[in-house]
């Protein structure tokens, strides 16, 4: 399982507009860079990212080759009440790595 | 008409003479930078990069530092220890051991850098095969090691028995190598500021290795940033661990001494 950087605010008022930053460890192979014997490396990107909060989608993204390595995310949303914040990248081979944040709204 | 050959000879030799002279000044007075003057290689990135580095969410480095976390603790080898069981928390353990490397091994009779100090310790203490150099798992542990100095001025150890393998370390940046007859002085030393192509020059000041590089793609050594220096002005690269590297980075952290660590850094 990869390494992923989460930071999400641990307390928010209601109605705050909160930023949330994520980084997932990843290679993000393009599938166009040539090895030592001149053979393609075979594409392994993320495809899609998803944040779900309390079970509901507030961001989503699709990835394509051209993104960098360790794919860095910062999106915003409102917090509205407390609860869990689920992120979830899913990879070429079709694995899902899924990680969470708890936010406390007062 | 013959007589007045000689003579304007001379006066050619003597105006070149004059024209090197204030070349020969410059390059005499930029040839080391004064302690005041020198700056991190963060002071010639750009603003986003430099947030990059600063903010421990957005920095590529923390992931292998991360995962290094991770290694000091799992057991490992036929002596079935972890880092952890010699060396406990490495929040105080380590604290100011990367500022301090590399140092003399009495052991071995000659200076160890960090990387080596790991796979000295693997082999002896651990009784595990040593990681290959550039290998996520030593590059993680030198990563998590050089963030507890993270702060901390770079002290290169104050020993006589390091001395000469300062001083060769000296001589190899002032040497000029490869194709392109370049040594290391005349970029960061007398052309730091410039740009290289596109790139600025930044002053070659080691402190923040191991670090993340954009165009890699991926975390590096010190060492692993020399050979490219290196292939760039078209010279042989030293091989990765051999004692002339040690010698360079040794001659490195003299230069940056008092220098804050900066591990681990991004850097463009």
């Amino acid at each position: 399982m990869a390494r992923a950087l989460i930071n999400v605010p641990a307390k928010a008022r209601k109605g705050e507009i909160v930023e949330i930053k994520t980084m997932l460890q990843h290679p993000m192979e393009t599938g166009f860079r040539p090895g030592p014997d001149g053979r393609l490396y075979p594409r392994d990107i993320v495809k899609r990212f998803v944040c779900t909060y309390d079970g509901e989608t507030v961001f989503s993204a699709d990835l394509f080759p051209a993104i960098s390595a360790n794919p860095f995310l910062s999106f915003t949303t409102r917090a509205t009440a407390s609860g869990v914040l689920t992120f979830s990248w899913t990879d070429d081979k079709d694995q899902t790595q899924v990680q969470t944040a708890r936010i406390e709204v007062e | 008409m013959t007589r007045a050959r000689p003579m304007h000879a001379l006066s050619a030799l003597a105006r070149a003479a004059l024209l090197c002279a204030p070349l020969l000044c410059a390059s005499g007075a930029a040839a080391q930078i004064a302690p005041q003057a020198r700056k991190s290689g963060a002071a010639f990135m750009s603003p986003q990069t430099q947030a990059m580095q600063a903010d421990d969410s957005s920095n590529p480095g923390m992931l292998a530092a991360l995962e290094g976390e991770s290694l000091w603790g799992q057991k490992a080898g036929a002596a079935n220890l972890a880092c952890a069981d010699c060396h406990q928390n490495a929040e105080t353990s380590m604290k100011g051991a990367a500022a301090r490397h590399p140092r003399f091994d009495e052991g071995a009779g000659k200076p160890v850098d960090l990387q080596g100090q790991v796979n000295s310790c693997r082999q002896t203490r651990q009784q595990a095969q040593p990681f290959p150099y550039e290998s996520r798992e030593l590059l993680a542990l030198v990563a998590y090691v050089g963030l507890q100095s993270r702060g901390l001025p770079v002290a290169p150890p104050d020993d006589p028995r390091l001395a000469p393998f300062v001083e060769n370390g000296r001589a190899l940046f002032h040497r000029r190598i490869g194709q392109l007859n370049f040594a290391c002085a005349q970029c960061h030393d007398e052309n730091w500021g410039r740009r290289l192509g596109s790139a600025l020059i930044p002053q070659g000041h080691a402190n923040a290795y191991p670090i993340y590089r954009l165009e890699w793609q991926d975390m590096g050594s010190l060492q692993r940033r020399l050979r490219n220096c290196m292939n760039g002005v078209r010279a042989e690269p030293y091989s990765l661990g051999s004692l002339e590297f040690i010698e360079l980075e040794l001659y490195l952290a003299e230069r940056a001494k008092g220098m804050p660590v900066e591990t681990p850094g991004v850097r463009p």
